[in-house]
């Protein structure tokens, strides 16, 4: 379906260790040319060390492959020079202008026609009339506005984005996901960890990470597909009750509340409907439901954490 | 260091005395006067005594021969002491020599005239020895300081990821810290030239071209120890406890403080490490001495080596830092 030339990350068994533990395991990941690729998973699942392995900062201890069509392990440098990397805090300088800090960045990495492609970049995100303004004091959407235009100032082949969205509100993520759709439809390749569903579900490739190791990876149907799960919806009243009686029965794998619903979910159909049957009211309704990205990744979550522990 | 042109009795038991004393290390002996201003100049030795040919012919004519002890006087906290030690040993290192006929010669002002000629700075002004001395001190404080919270400053504020996923090499950032303040150090050097010459009045017998050149090599090192504390420590407080950690011992052994001679053995050793001891040989010896470029240059390799070794640590340190 697509040749290896395509292939803009292409790496196998990249693994790091700090010290005795290990913060990714054996991870191995295709992304395609023009793809947004989301990166999900629990808190220190290690997405944040593998994004700095991909990106020269870190050196993995295990593994193989290319980025850009460089090796990742001994072609570091020339792999910096076409990535944009959006670190997890804002890491730009907050005494300086928001011009002066892309200038540095134009700069740094040897931007041809300095002037023209900072005041172009400014453009592009709508900062101009503010470029004047240091940089800490900018609002997290603007902060993060910023280091967006930084990142893309060198004209970078991929960007990796590391939860760009935190803290940011709605209508700004909104206009951020925008703008990365069209710098995608431009050929750009985008690698970005997050832990919003809606912004998973507008991701063309999906990778769940949990404790350093790769558990589903696909579109969205198929990571949902993939986890076989049975969903079941409850309305009603007493759904507190229900829950704590519904957790630990058999079949039930997760119980989880959706504002004044409940799902209940589970990977042996047979099983969960024999157990909602002992536990049915009249004042509940059950529905059968689709199971959402969120019903999946929790249990992921949840199967992870049991094999870890 | 002596110079002594008498082979006389009296001679010779006033300079073993001299080297029994614990205060005294005689260097060399010579007859000639050149080779004795010589190694004064370079800084080699503290003083000169010359003891005159016909020493011990007038001293048993009664006539209180007279002794020329020639002091490098640029800090005059090692030449006053010393100076009461000399008159201390000469009043009765020759009571024993002195006997018989010769015994009223132990007179109360004793047997011996000393002439003290203080060389660089003969009136002992305390001035023209810590003014000089402060450039290198204050250098040595606001360099290190300045640049051991460079990089830490990067690592507290997160822009240090941002700085290592661009293409900058280990050696570009550090450069990059160091250079502006290498104008900031001679801003320094300047503003305390002139409060030395307009404020102090402190002689500046040599050349200040040669001064400002050599000046670079030091402030240099200080940088060096700066950023290499940057790259070791984890935040903005401990690289300023380092920086103390470096500036306290530069203060104390390095000369600045006490006379460099006058410690023990193993602070001075210490003190040779520093680049700051070096340093104040350095401008002492070019505003005071009016030393030339060559008889600085023995101090100026161990800064280079240094600067050298500071450097290569901290590139080294640097690298790793995200791993």
């Amino acid at each position: 379906m697509s040749s290896p030339a395509d292939l803009v990350i292409d790496v196998a068994g990249v693994t790091k260790r700090f010290g005795s533990k290990t913060v990714v395991d054996q991870v191995d990941l295709q992304v395609r040319r023009g793809e947004i690729y989301g990166f999900l998973g629990p808190n220190g699942s290690g997405k944040t060390t593998f994004i700095r392995m991909l990106c020269g900062l870190l050196t993995p201890d295990g593994g193989s492959g290319r980025c850009l069509g460089y090796d990742v392990l001994t072609e570091q440098a020339a792999i910096k020079r076409h990535v944009g990397y959006m670190t997890q805090r804002f890491s730009f300088y907050e005494d300086l202008t928001i011009r002066e800090n892309l200038d540095f960045v134009a700069r740094v990495y040897a931007v041809p026609d300095r002037v023209a492609a900072v005041d172009r970049s400014l453009e592009r995100l709508g900062l101009q009339h503010r470029s004047r303004q240091l940089a800490g004091e900018l609002s997290g959407g603007w902060k993060q506005r910023l280091a967006l235009a930084a990142c893309l100032i060198h004209s970078p082949r991929l960007l990796l984005l590391d939860e760009p969205t935190a803290g940011v509100d709605p209508k700004a993520r909104r206009d951020f996901w925008d703008e990365i759709h069209t710098l995608a439809s431009e050929g750009l390749t985008v690698l970005i960890t997050t832990h919003y569903m809606d912004e998973a579900e507008r991701c063309h490739q999906l990778a769940y990470l949990a404790y350093g190791k790769l558990l589903a990876r696909g579109t969205v149907p198929e990571v949902i597909s993939a986890a076989r799960l049975v969903t079941w919806s409850v309305s009603g009243t007493g759904l507190h009750e229900l829950a704590g009686r519904l957790r630990a029965q058999p079949g039930v794998e997760q119980v989880v509340p959706f504002g004044n619903t409940l799902h209940v979910s589970g990977r042996d159909a047979a099983l969960l409907e024999a157990t909602i049957a002992t536990v049915r009211l009249p004042q509940h309704t059950w529905t059968r439901i689709a199971a959402g990205l969120e019903d999946v990744f929790i249990s992921l979550m949840d199967r992870a954490t049991d094999n870890f522990r | 260091m002596l110079r002594v042109a008498d082979q006389g009795p009296f001679a010779r038991t006033l300079v073993s005395a001299m080297k029994h004393s614990e205060y005294f290390r005689v260097v060399a002996e010579t007859e000639s006067e050149a080779e004795a201003a010589r190694l004064l100049e370079l800084g080699d030795v503290q003083f000169v005594l010359n003891i005159p040919a016909d020493f011990s012919r007038q001293l048993v004519r009664g006539e209180r021969p007279a002794v020329l002890l020639e002091a490098d006087a640029t800090d005059p906290a090692a030449t006053g002491p010393a100076l009461n030690a000399l008159r201390a040993i000469s009043l009765t290192v020759l009571d024993r020599d002195l006997e018989g006929a010769l015994a009223p010669l132990r007179a109360k002002d004793g047997p011996i005239d000393f002439r003290v000629h203080a060389h660089y700075n003969p009136e002992n002004i305390t001035q023209y020895n810590v003014v000089p001395g402060l450039m290198g001190v204050v250098l040595t404080m606001t360099m290190v300081i300045i640049t051991a919270l460079a990089i830490t400053r990067e690592r507290e504020r997160g822009t240090m990821e941002n700085l290592l996923a661009t293409p900058a090499r280990p050696f570009e950032v550090l450069a990059g810290k160091i250079l502006p303040y290498i104008a900031v150090g001679y801003i320094q050097v300047t503003l305390i030239l002139i409060a030395a010459r307009y404020l102090f009045e402190v002689p500046m017998v040599g050349s200040l071209p040669l001064l400002y050149a050599v000046s670079f090599i030091f402030i240099c090192a200080n940088l060096a120890v700066g950023i290499t504390f940057s790259t070791v420590a984890k935040n903005q407080l401990q690289a300023v406890q380092m920086a103390f950690f470096f500036f306290l011992p530069s203060l104390l052994l390095s000369g600045f403080m006490f006379p460099f001679r006058g410690m023990p053995e193993w602070a001075q050793w210490l003190g040779s490490v520093l680049p700051l001891t070096h340093f104040l040989r350095i401008v002492r010896g070019v505003l005071l001495k009016g030393n030339g470029l060559l008889e600085i240059l023995p101090e100026q390799w161990p800064i280079l080596l240094f600067t050298a070794v500071m450097m290569t640590i901290a590139v080294k340190r640097y690298r790793q830092t995200l791993d």
